[in-house]
């Protein structure tokens, strides 16, 4: 870990979390779902938190995305403590900072594809004018524009998928947290979801985070990856698989 | 978020679960509708009242007495002012003060007193009225047959039905009277009547019977003294009117009617006139009472303080409505409260559907905190939806409350036909009710999606998202 701080150091760190504890009480006993992480994420870097069930890969990304707050420690993202931040701040950040993606995409089942895509608008306060060409750009983005307005449950889970990606983008976040996005996909279709997922991150210079527990994907797309084992760090080095076979992957793709 | 976008998502969040948010919404209507329901009986019974009481012609009337005069002796209202014995004369130049006070339509003096009229050579004795032509506007002859004086001056007289009854030898029935008043009418319009009256005529001769218009009232003791005179008039029956001798009119007590100014000129010997003996040697007619008719009845209290102020008793039937307003307030307010019974379990119908939202929509709360919605969106969406359902329901009930009243309406009147009374209609929806119902079931759902929509924001997205 030191080592890769070391190399970076001149780069901007986009996220810093340090001796970030996130501890839960059940009954009697107290479960350490994160204890005492330090890391450092680039603007611009794509990294993997890898790990098995349990291992508190999920809470690390809730912890960055704003959702929970540290039981210790502290989470500074673009200079801002997230943890003396109020409900209302997080709510904002979460809103204008964060684009989330899921791995059960986590799409409104009442709502057709454009009006998801177009929610964090209405609570960002966007007029209607705009944020509907903003959706319909946004779709046509992740390829989705000739299913704008089908709900949800009328969509196979890779197009669910776009969808929930258009929505993670529609209020254009610095961060982009993925939650084993492609869980939930057969290989081809997750292997496209990915390809966006770097997309977005090269072209549009997004910071990406992404939780998973295959190695091989996150070898494949990641430059770094990051292994918690019991809420503990375990290495965070530089992917060695990256600097090869991600450039050829992009070259061909 | 902005209001139409709150507006528009609470609607559709409604939309999703139909019945459920229907069931609810119709709870509210019913019990907007019961309040809607009670407060206009409440409203339309009041209405009827006043309508009523309005067009006794006694409402806006004051009666206006003088503190000589003992009869109020025993009220202790009037303790303040002068004494009686030092208290002013209700004398002609006084009436005539108070016809000119601001708001007065007119003051007229209260002549009544008992004599004898002879019918075909039987005698009859009874109680006699004046009535000024005002009078015929008022309710008490809606149901004359023939008709009112033709002038004030004529020598014509309105009869009551029982003085008709009593005038063709019919016994009169206690109970119901079944005698049709046009029945008594035909044989007696048009008949004439002998009245004979003693006449109270002033001792100076020549001025005995005549009204003088001559001012001056010597103090001498030569001319304070008068002379009873006993006349007679020839009195043409032109109408029988079918009115409740023991109603809380004052006039229609008495039995028989003579127009005012007729009346006036007659001098008949009043019972003040043996009280105020002092001042019998005067020419100006002193009264026992006097009846002011007010431009409009909110003006009577403002009448009735000035003459007060003037130092006479005064006597108005607000006095006595002032209690009615106050039992129909407390109606009001008991018909209210059972009105907002229904509206109480509405109230806890919508807190339960919010709950079971809440648990319902767990996860989309989770999403929507997620991608950047902040507690007070949260929040917001819930009340909007509460108040959707609220205004809903509202608008709902006011119509319902409405068909409700007409229905009961409809239904009482058919009942009052049967039971050979006139129609009534005391059912009244204001529109400021309609308003008021409304924005109630507005606010009253809003407070029920406090607790609800405070237990939505607070919600943990973390724990909102794992639950599957």
């Amino acid at each position: 870990m030191s080592s890769a701080s070391n190399s970076q150091q001149n780069q901007i760190p986009a996220i810093r979390a340090e001796h970030l504890c996130r501890h839960y009480r059940m009954g009697e006993t107290v479960i350490r779902a994160v204890d005492g992480v330090t890391l450092e994420v680039r603007a611009g870097e794509f990294v993997a938190l890898l790990g098995s069930s349990g291992s508190g890969k999920s809470s690390v990304l809730n912890l960055i995305a704003g959702l929970d707050r540290p039981t210790f420690g502290k989470v500074i993202v673009h200079d801002r403590n997230l943890a003396q931040l109020s409900r209302e701040e997080l709510a904002r950040y979460r809103l204008h900072t964060v684009g989330m993606v899921f791995q059960s995409f986590n799409l409104i089942p009442t709502m057709n594809v454009v009006e998801n895509v177009e929610l964090p608008m209405r609570f960002a306060e966007i007029e209607r004018g705009r944020r509907d060409s903003l959706a319909r750009e946004a779709l046509a983005r992740v390829g989705l524009q000739t299913r704008m307005n089908h709900r949800p449950s009328e969509l196979s889970g890779g197009e669910q998928q776009r969808a929930a990606l258009a929505r993670a983008l529609i209020n254009r976040p610095q961060l982009l947290l993925a939650d084993e996005p492609t869980g939930n996909l057969d290989s081809h279709t997750g292997t496209e979801i990915m390809n966006m997922v770097r997309e977005f991150n090269q072209q549009l210079g997004m910071t990406v985070v992404m939780v998973t527990h295959e190695r091989a994907l996150a070898e494949r797309y990641a430059e770094r990856l990051i292994f918690l084992a019991d809420g503990k760090l375990v290495s965070g080095d530089a992917n060695p698989a990256f600097a090869s076979s991600g450039r050829t992957e992009q070259q061909r793709g | 978020m902005k209001l139409p976008d709150l507006a528009e998502l609470a609607v559709r969040n409604l939309r999703e679960s139909v019945l459920r948010n229907s069931l609810t919404t119709i709870g509210i209507s019913v019990g907007v509708a019961s309040l809607v329901a009670m407060l206009s009986l409440g409203i339309g019974l009041q209405q009827l009242a006043s309508r009523r009481l309005m067009k006794s012609g006694l409402f806006d009337t004051v009666v206006v007495t003088s503190r000589r005069d003992l009869r109020n002796f025993n009220r202790d209202q009037e303790r303040s002012g002068p004494a009686p014995g030092e208290s002013r004369v209700l004398d002609e130049p006084t009436r005539q003060e108070i016809e000119h006070m601001p708001n007065v339509l007119e003051a007229d003096p209260d002549i009544r007193f008992i004599t004898e009229l002879r019918y075909e050579d039987k005698p009859h004795l009874t109680m006699v009225a004046a009535l000024p032509s005002s009078a015929q506007s008022t309710d008490a002859f809606d149901a004359l047959q023939g008709h009112f004086f033709s002038s004030d001056t004529a020598s014509e007289v309105v009869i009551q039905k029982t003085f008709a009854e009593e005038l063709l030898g019919k016994t009169p029935n206690s109970g119901v009277d079944e005698t049709n008043v046009a029945v008594l009418a035909a044989p007696l319009l048009g008949k004439e009547l002998t009245m004979r009256y003693a006449q109270r005529a002033t001792a100076q001769p020549g001025a005995s019977g005549a009204a003088s218009d001559n001012a001056s009232s010597d103090q001498d003791l030569a001319s304070a003294a008068y002379s009873v005179v006993s006349r007679e008039i020839k009195l043409k029956i032109v109408g029988v009117a079918d009115l409740d001798p023991e109603s809380m009119r004052g006039p229609t007590r008495a039995r028989v009617f003579l127009p005012l100014k007729l009346a006036e000129s007659l001098h008949v010997m009043q019972p003040t006139d043996l009280r105020e003996i002092s001042r019998a040697a005067s020419d100006q007619p002193v009264y026992s009472s006097v009846n002011v008719r007010v431009k409009n009845p909110s003006q009577v209290q403002t009448v009735e303080d000035a003459i007060k102020k003037m130092g006479f008793n005064t006597f108005s039937i607000l006095d006595a409505s002032r209690s009615i307003q106050q039992f129909f307030k407390v109606l009001d307010v008991f018909l209210g409260i059972f009105g907002s019974l229904a509206l109480a379990v509405a109230f806890i119908g919508i807190v339960n559907t919010l709950v079971m939202a809440i648990l319902e929509r767990r996860r989309e709360i989770g999403i929507m905190k997620a991608i950047g919605a902040s507690d007070g969106d949260v929040k917001r969406l819930f009340f909007a939806e509460a108040g959707a359902m609220g205004i809903l329901g509202g608008i709902v009930g006011v119509a319902l409350g409405w068909a409700i009243g007409q229905a009961i309406n409809l239904g009482t009147n058919v009942y009052l036909k049967r039971q050979s009374f006139p129609p009534e209609h005391f059912w009244s929806v204001p529109w400021w009710l309609v308003a008021f119902a409304i924005v109630f079931s507005f606010v009253v759902s809003l407070a029920a999606g406090l607790y609800p929509a405070g237990r939505a924001a607070r919600l943990d997205p973390v724990q909102a998202l794992r639950y599957e």
